[in-house]
């Protein structure tokens, strides 16, 4: 449906390199990188707000490469909402319907019907500075609903509002791709990424890390920067030393450290990487089958969402995910000594890619 | 002082002294004029204002800066609003040649306006064929007060163009809105208090300007120049009580307007 091929733009002191990837119809595709990645420059090119410097934008297979912003009609939604604090939610809801030249009671059926779908429907003689962030929100997506974009372009829509909040907008964007909305959604959440995305790309520094579903990319990370965002903290870069046939193999992280794990049989530099879960902290030495188990210090331990998060010094960094229960009944504080382990079944080799 | 007591902000003795010092100012501006109002008697005032050269100058004064605000606000906010949003090459140079007239002396401004508009000059050439002579008379008048005026108005509304954030004309276009579709509904109403503002400062400006006007025309006179001619003629006694007069009627419009400015962007 909506095809980026190799577009790169240079714009102030940023540019973006060969953004290629492809948006099929009822998509609910995500940009997933950090902040300053180039994510938002890459939809603000697609809606048409900037000329790429070379490489084409193609939809349905028509080139809109240099198409006008209004010929588009991709609908785009800032983080900071730009909703017009001039007008009422009507004004704003009814500004692209107006546009389009439909006006009096047509026009109030249809804006009737849009802050209806998302929830605005009695505030719409309000002002925007008179209404919470969500419901500025609403009125910010009921606006560009009443557009009927061909794609509904999310910058980063749910970075201003609180958790709550934040878990009804995202079942509203979902509703919203149920009815076969194409969707292009920026964030730097991967959470947000995993409730939402069908398919996604990793942004980094004006290029395109890795393009594939969800689970291709959070279960097979190609880079450092793919797991990093994919929320795998366990991360280091390493190099086969020996490989068996059943393909158990040692990597050495340093001179000191060596961790087991399965390969595909191949020789060379790479990345080691496995999740927070997947390690175990004990106060003894743990005697089942794991084969890496490593005497370490815990040198900091912080709560997180769900539990706690422990960071160990083995001789390597490690981060453990562990429950309030458990710190406390091993009264894991940071200089307590532990034993670390995990199986070799959870470390996955990533090969540099060459 | 509210926010020292809410603040709970201290008063140090360099604040007491930078209030001291600002009270100087202050009455530095409003001294001169309260005592020229108070040694004026009431009977004098009343007198000259049922004096028909003297009601024809003021008004003369107020409809020309009036006319010239309103016809070179369609050519300054247009231009205020490129500037805010734009860059280009030279920008900074347009931005010195508009303050320009802010920095030479009035005079030196009124016989570059006379240049342009005698009967051989740029556009005195192209109205004298109609039978349309600037010299000495209103339209000249309204050129010269525009002259001298136009920096106010332009460098306010840019200022109010420039702070409408970009996001929401990007927003508008995305929503199908065309660049003068946005400028009117976006960007000009969100900027409007400035503009505004502008206005006004540009018609109070362009309504007291005597230097650039005297030399374009004398006649009709405006009442700067008949506040001159008075002083000149008669003296100080006679020149006062119009002076008081001009004074009144030029705070009451500049307050109306501020007033209205105030009222107009509280509802938007």
């Amino acid at each position: 449906m909506l095809r980026v091929e190799g577009v790169c733009k240079k714009f102030q002191d940023f540019s973006l390199n060969q953004i290629s990837f492809t948006v099929d119809q009822g998509d609910y595709f995500m940009l997933l990188g950090p902040s300053g990645a180039g994510k938002s420059l890459i939809l603000e090119t697609i809606a048409g707000l900037h000329k790429p410097d070379s490489g084409k934008i193609f939809f349905q297979g028509v080139d809109i490469t240099h198409i006008g912003v209004r010929e588009r009609n991709f609908g785009i939604v800032y983080q900071d909402y730009a909703v017009f604090p001039h007008l009422t939610v009507y004004g704003n809801i009814a500004y692209p319907l107006r546009r389009k030249g439909i006006r009096g009671k047509e026009l109030h059926k249809q804006v009737t019907r849009f802050a209806e779908r998302v929830s605005v429907a009695h505030l719409l003689a309000r002002h925007p500075q008179t209404l919470s962030g969500g419901e500025v929100q609403r009125t910010a997506l009921a606006r560009t609903l009443a557009m009927e974009p061909r794609i509904l372009l999310l910058d980063e829509p749910l970075s201003s509002v609180d958790v709550k909040l934040r878990s009804e907008l995202r079942s509203l964007l979902r509703s919203i791709n149920s009815s076969g909305q194409t969707v292009i959604h920026v964030t730097h959440d991967y959470e947000e990424t995993l409730a939402l995305a069908s398919h996604l790309a990793v942004v980094n520094g004006g290029c395109i890390e890795q393009v594939g579903s969800v689970q291709e990319i959070f279960q097979n990370p190609r880079s450092e920067f793919a797991a990093m965002f994919a929320g795998v903290h366990n991360f280091y870069p390493a190099s086969i030393v020996e490989f068996s046939e059943h393909g158990l193999t040692t990597v050495r992280l340093n001179d000191t450290i060596a961790i087991c794990c399965y390969t595909e049989g191949c020789n060379g530099e790479g990345f080691v990487c496995f999740s927070e879960e997947s390690v175990i902290l004990s106060t003894e030495k743990p005697h089942q089958s794991a084969l890496n188990v490593f005497r370490g210090r815990v040198v900091e331990i912080f709560p997180q969402r769900f539990g706690l998060m422990a960071v160990v010094d083995a001789g390597f960094r490690v981060l453990s995910k562990v429950t309030w229960e458990s710190a406390s009944r091993f009264g894991l504080t940071p200089g307590v000594e532990v034993w670390v382990s995990f199986k070799a079944s959870s470390v996955r080799f990533i090969p540099r890619a060459s | 002082m509210r926010r020292l007591l809410v603040g709970g902000y201290r008063f140090s003795w360099f604040h007491i002294a930078a209030a001291l010092l600002g009270g100087v100012v202050l009455l530095f501006i409003v001294a001169p004029i309260l005592g020229m109002i108070i040694s004026t008697p009431a009977k004098s005032l009343i007198e000259t204002a049922a004096e028909q050269e003297v009601v024809r100058s003021i008004w003369l004064s107020v409809w020309v800066a009036m006319a010239a605000t309103l016809v070179f606000a369609l050519f300054c906010i247009p231009l205020a609003y490129l500037l805010a949003r734009f860059d280009f090459p030279f920008k900074r140079l347009v931005l010195g040649i508009i303050d320009l007239p802010i920095v030479i002396p009035h005079s030196a401004a009124g016989i570059a306006v006379l240049g342009l508009i005698a009967r051989d000059g740029l556009l005195g050439r192209l109205t004298s064929p109609l039978g349309i002579e600037l010299v000495g008379s209103p339209a000249g008048i309204a050129i010269a007060m525009a002259f001298v005026s136009v920096p106010f108005l332009i460098n306010a509304a840019r200022e109010g163009f420039a702070l409408v954030p970009e996001r929401l004309e990007k927003a508008a276009l995305s929503l199908g809105a065309s660049p003068i579709t946005i400028f009117f509904t976006v960007a000009l109403p969100l900027a409007w208090r400035s503009v505004v503002s502008g206005l006004v400062m540009m018609f109070a400006r362009g309504m007291s300007e005597f230097g650039a006007v005297v030399i374009v025309a004398y006649h009709p006179m405006v009442a700067p120049v008949l506040i001159f001619e008075r002083f000149g003629a008669f003296g100080l006694k006679y020149a006062k009580p119009v002076a008081v007069l001009f004074i009144g009627v030029s705070l009451t419009v500049f307050i109306i307007m501020r007033l209205l400015s105030r009222n107009r962007s509280n509802h938007a």
